[in-house]
């Protein structure tokens, strides 16, 4: 097979065998390497997008609002001002001599028109090249309009998607601490890092609720900026997907105290363990932690004979994942051997070395972990080891269907829950209806296959 | 309080965008080099921009697109960007054996001002011991224009640097059409020559630029030219590039797309036709520009939708090929003026708003005029400043009343003034559909990007037949509603 791996991308790439772990991350993208990751705009932009109740303004030219138009899906309970895309569609003579006077007049605009509660302000690539003072220009507008208006430091070259997360927590910190924290329980927590995604932090906040734990803040997902100004009244942040959020809960820790934990929402042991750590944490209550028993339990039966009867089927079959986060990944390979089935691969855009390191422990002998990896390298690695499905995000679907495997939306865009238990359902029946599919048969590789193995 | 009505009054025409009707321009840059053959096409800017781009395209097409990105961080935001474009551009020749890589600017690289022209100079003369690609590029700074102009200006630009006024020489033979062409190097292989594609074998009849249409459009444009017998030379192609069968492999290059020789001998063919009334009003398209240079003379149309857009296609077909309209398509003509005529009833007043790129919504008006449906509102977020002139071409002579027209208009304001239109339904990309479901109204998606339904990329809207098409999804909108809303539910309408 001809070479795929570029030279300088070489410690990018382990496979787990007798060589010692040593994993490069959190680099820049390599020029001319197709990275499938995006930008410091794309990952602040990620973080604060379910705040529902906030005008969300992207300074800069069209672009880069106009590819983050309702792309994701995260729902609200309420108002909807995420899913709209505010820009100041930044013009040649806004470059020339500079596009604060637009930006305020955009913030002043689209405040009175909205009445939102705060207001974020992007910046991108092209405000981090002609210097506006955003900075300035947020504070005016702030004490014209009387409520917050917070400048996201987001110029899309200034880092790589993490970064971006960093500046998004940032924004969110500057809410936190202003609100009224009275009537918040002993037994409370703010949930971070779920984005609600097809009604998922619904299905977390119910469980916590029926444990008998209070939610302040959800952060991100339906959020409030009100919630959030009183977040730091809760007593423990719940911290999911960690990459997006643990900034925030370090910057809160330090600031007011709040202890944290990092859970994942994405599997049955994982969902079960969330909510065991969480009641452990109130130990004062020892009801909490007999209801949060009583939950996976119920919960559990409902869902083992599904999962025995997708089992049957899946066994032995193959996975492949590369997700934004690597702290996802580890959730979905505890996932897929619930489900009987083998990972043979996993990567992310975003991971740590901290984050690659826990993954190489959990993996099997021979599996391939990349970080910021790309078409040419993730098809060769698709290929190579035979993978039956592929789980990734939207530009990776066509790579996977391309090469006639199986494919699972596992990202920001996706409509389907997949948290919970109710979710690990979803995720096995998703799962089972893409690599049992009979399409695949007709393929142009597995024709090949076939023909070679019977000729 | 004075101050800020002083403010006011200064920016008076600016309000911000609110869900823009339009794209960025090195979006339409990437997609147009996409259609160029053996094309890798590369951003010159940060990570961010191609990879947003890539994810916007994929889910209109359902294709995998690679654009590769210099990948400038914040140091090359200060130094320059020249090293991380060459670097970007080996590494491309490497990995993905690209024989030619279209060089897209963003608005970052416009502004710290790196001249792309000049670096690619450079980079020639520094790797001319390797073999080295075609190197196309073009300017598209984010802050101006939408996604159409990048996509016309790309065209241009390739033409620009391709064709040269007199040094090729007409090929009669299978010999290599890219000798003399000066510029690059392109091989041309035998495999380039086969019969299916009659604009390899030597010089084209016609050039035909059609602009962003969908690849089904162009796969019929190509069985219309070899119906008519007429060799052509269709750029961009992504007919096959865009939507490319089940194959073994991850194809790093998808086949297809215009072959850089047959670019080159543009300037040799009897004549060019170029859809676009806007796009000619703007004065410096591709067509024009073989014009000025070579002397190919210009069939500047609009887009081929409704019978009498059509009709001028045709005609200018029957010219250039010496043929007459072949019986197939003079059926297809023949079945839609049925179609309107069984359609009439259905569709007289109905009222409806046209929105998205200029020329798009040309088209559709010039065939909505015909059909007797009452046009209330063209809406554009481009500002070329001549959709208004371009939309009264197609209407004067037939509605009586001649509808809304607003450049540099976003859903937003599409919302607002749909208000007291009260339309019937909406005809345009997907991104209207917050709109019609809050109307409850049909919405007819066509052009780009339908990105909620499936199959937006076999969509034809190009021909007698693409009108036909057409015709019978509004129709069918306009029943399905009565069927809905009615007490009685008429299984015979
Ligand atoms: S890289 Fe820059 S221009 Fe591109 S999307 Fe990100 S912020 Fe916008």
């Amino acid at each position: 097979m001809e070479p795929v791996i570029f030279q300088e991308r070489e410690k990018q790439i382990h496979r787990k065998g007798n060589q010692p772990f040593d994993l490069e991350c959190n680099k820049d993208s390599l020029a001319g390497a197709v990275s499938q990751r995006a930008c410091v705009f794309c990952g602040s932009r990620v973080v604060l997008y379910p705040i529902a109740d906030a005008v969300h303004l992207v300074h800069g030219p069209i672009g880069c609002a106009a590819y983050t138009w309702d792309i994701r899906g995260a729902l609200s309970s309420g108002p909807e001002l995420h899913r709209l895309s505010f820009s100041t569609d930044l013009q040649e003579r806004d470059v020339i001599f500079g596009g604060e006077k637009k930006l305020y007049q955009a913030l002043t605009e689209l405040i009175d028109r909205h009445h939102p509660n705060a207001a974020f302000v992007y910046s991108t690539c092209i405000v981090g090249i002609i210097g506006d003072d955003l900075e300035a220009i947020c504070r005016r507008v702030s004490q014209e309009k009387n409520i917050p208006v917070i400048p996201v430091k987001s110029e899309g070259f200034k880092g790589n998607k993490r970064a971006g997360y960093n500046a998004a927590c940032t924004a969110m910190f500057r809410l936190v601490g202003t609100g009224d924290t009275t009537g918040i329980s002993p037994r409370s927590i703010n949930i971070l890092g779920d984005f609600n995604l097809a009604g998922e932090i619904w299905i977390i906040r119910e469980y916590f609720e029926r444990m008998g734990v209070q939610v302040v803040a959800n952060i991100t997902g339906d959020g409030r900026v009100g919630d959030i100004a009183r977040s730091h009244g809760a007593a423990l942040n719940v911290v999911q997907c960690s990459g997006a959020t643990m900034d925030l809960a370090k910057m809160m820790k330090e600031k007011y105290g709040t202890p944290f934990l990092r859970v994942s929402y994405f599997g049955v042991e994982d969902m079960a363990e969330a909510l065991y750590k969480v009641a452990r944490f109130f130990e004062d209550d020892p009801e909490i932690l007999k209801r949060a028993q009583d939950l996976v339990r119920e919960e559990l039966t409902l869902l083992y004979t599904k999962l025995q009867e997708y089992r049957k089927d899946l066994q032995g079959k193959k996975a492949a994942i590369y997700v934004g986060g690597a702290f996802k990944a580890f959730s979905l390979v505890k996932a897929f051997r619930l489900i009987g089935m083998d990972v043979v691969m996993v990567g992310s855009q975003t991971g740590t070395s901290e984050d690659y390191r826990e993954l190489h422990e959990v993996t099997d002998e021979g599996t391939i972990i990349v970080d910021d990896s790309n078409p040419l390298e993730l098809s060769a690695f698709l290929k190579e080891k035979d993978v039956d499905i592929f789980v990734g995000g939207v530009k990776e679907r066509p790579i996977a269907y391309k090469l006639g495997l199986g494919f699972c939306d596992h990202n920001h865009e996706r409509k389907e829950a997949l948290e919970g238990f109710l979710g690990m359902v979803n995720f096995a029946k998703e799962v089972h209806s893409t690599v049992m599919s009979p399409v695949w048969r007709f393929v142009p590789r597995k024709n090949q296959a076939l023909n070679s193995s019977s000729g | 309080m004075s101050k800020k009505l002083k403010i006011k009054q200064k920016t008076e025409a600016y309000v911000s965008t609110t869900n823009a009707c339009k794209l960025c321009k090195p979006l339409g840059a990437c997609i147009a080099f996409r259609g160029i053959e053996g094309t890798v096409p590369f951003l010159h800017g940060s990570q961010g921009c191609a990879t947003y781009m890539r994810r916007y395209i994929i889910s209109h097409f359902r294709e995998p697109i690679d654009i590769a990105s210099s990948s400038l961080s914040e140091k090359h935001a200060v130094y320059g960007g020249g090293p991380n474009l060459k670097k970007g551009i080996l590494n491309v020749m490497d990995k993905y054996g690209a024989k030619v890589v279209g060089i897209a600017t963003t608005c970052l690289t416009e502004t710290i001002g790196d001249n792309v022209s000049g670096l690619l100079k450079e980079f020639k003369e520094e790797f001319g011991d390797k073999e080295l690609p075609t190197l196309l590029n073009v300017s598209t700074p984010s802050y101006s224009g939408t996604h159409i102009e990048g996509f016309h200006a790309t065209v241009r630009a390739v033409i620009d640097q391709l064709v040269e006024s007199e040094t090729v020489e007409p090929k009669t033979s299978s010999q290599s059409p890219g000798v003399g062409a000066g510029l690059f190097t392109s091989e041309q292989t035998e495999k380039d020559s086969s019969e299916t594609r009659p604009y390899i074998l030597n010089t084209s009849k016609v050039n035909l630029l059609p602009g962003l249409v969908s690849p089904a459009d162009i796969r019929y444009l190509k069985e219309v030219l070899d119906d008519f017998n007429c060799p052509g030379t269709i750029l961009p192609d992504i007919s096959e590039t865009l939507d490319a069968p089940a194959q073994m492999d991850y194809e790093k290059i998808p086949e297809g797309g215009t072959p850089i020789a047959a670019i080159q001998l543009m300037g040799h063919s009897d004549a060019t036709i170029e859809f676009g009334q806007v796009l000619q009003r703007t004065g410096n398209s591709g067509g024009q520009l073989l014009a000025e240079r070579c002397g190919v003379p210009l069939y500047a149309l609009g887009m081929p939708i409704g019978l009498r857009e059509c009709d001028r296609f045709f005609e200018a077909l029957e010219e250039v090929s010496g043929c007459a309209t072949p019986r197939k398509h003079q059926l297809e003509r023949g079945r839609l003026v049925d179609a309107y005529v069984d359609s009439h009833k259905y569709l007289f007043g109905k009222r409806v708003v046209v929105y998205g790129e200029e020329d798009l919504c040309v088209g559709l008006t010039a065939f909505l005029a015909e059909i007797g449906m009452k046009i209330v509102l063209c809406a554009s977020g481009g500002n070329s400043g001549q959709f208004q002139d371009a939309i009264n071409a197609v209407t004067s002579d037939i509605v009586s009343e001649p509808p809304i027209v607003k450049e540099g208009f976003d859903f937003y304001e599409i919302s607002e003034e749909i208000e007291s239109l009260d339309p019937d339904m909406l005809i345009g990309t997907s991104k209207g559909y917050s709109l019609t479901k809050k109307q409850q109204i049909p919405l007819i998606r066509v052009g780009f990007p339908i990105h909620d339904r499936f199959g937006g990329q076999r969509m034809l809207h190009l021909g007698y037949r693409g009108t036909q098409n057409l015709l019978d999804r509004i129709v069918n909108a306009i029943i399905e509603k009565k069927q809905a809303d009615s007490p009685v539910g008429y299984g015979y309408l």
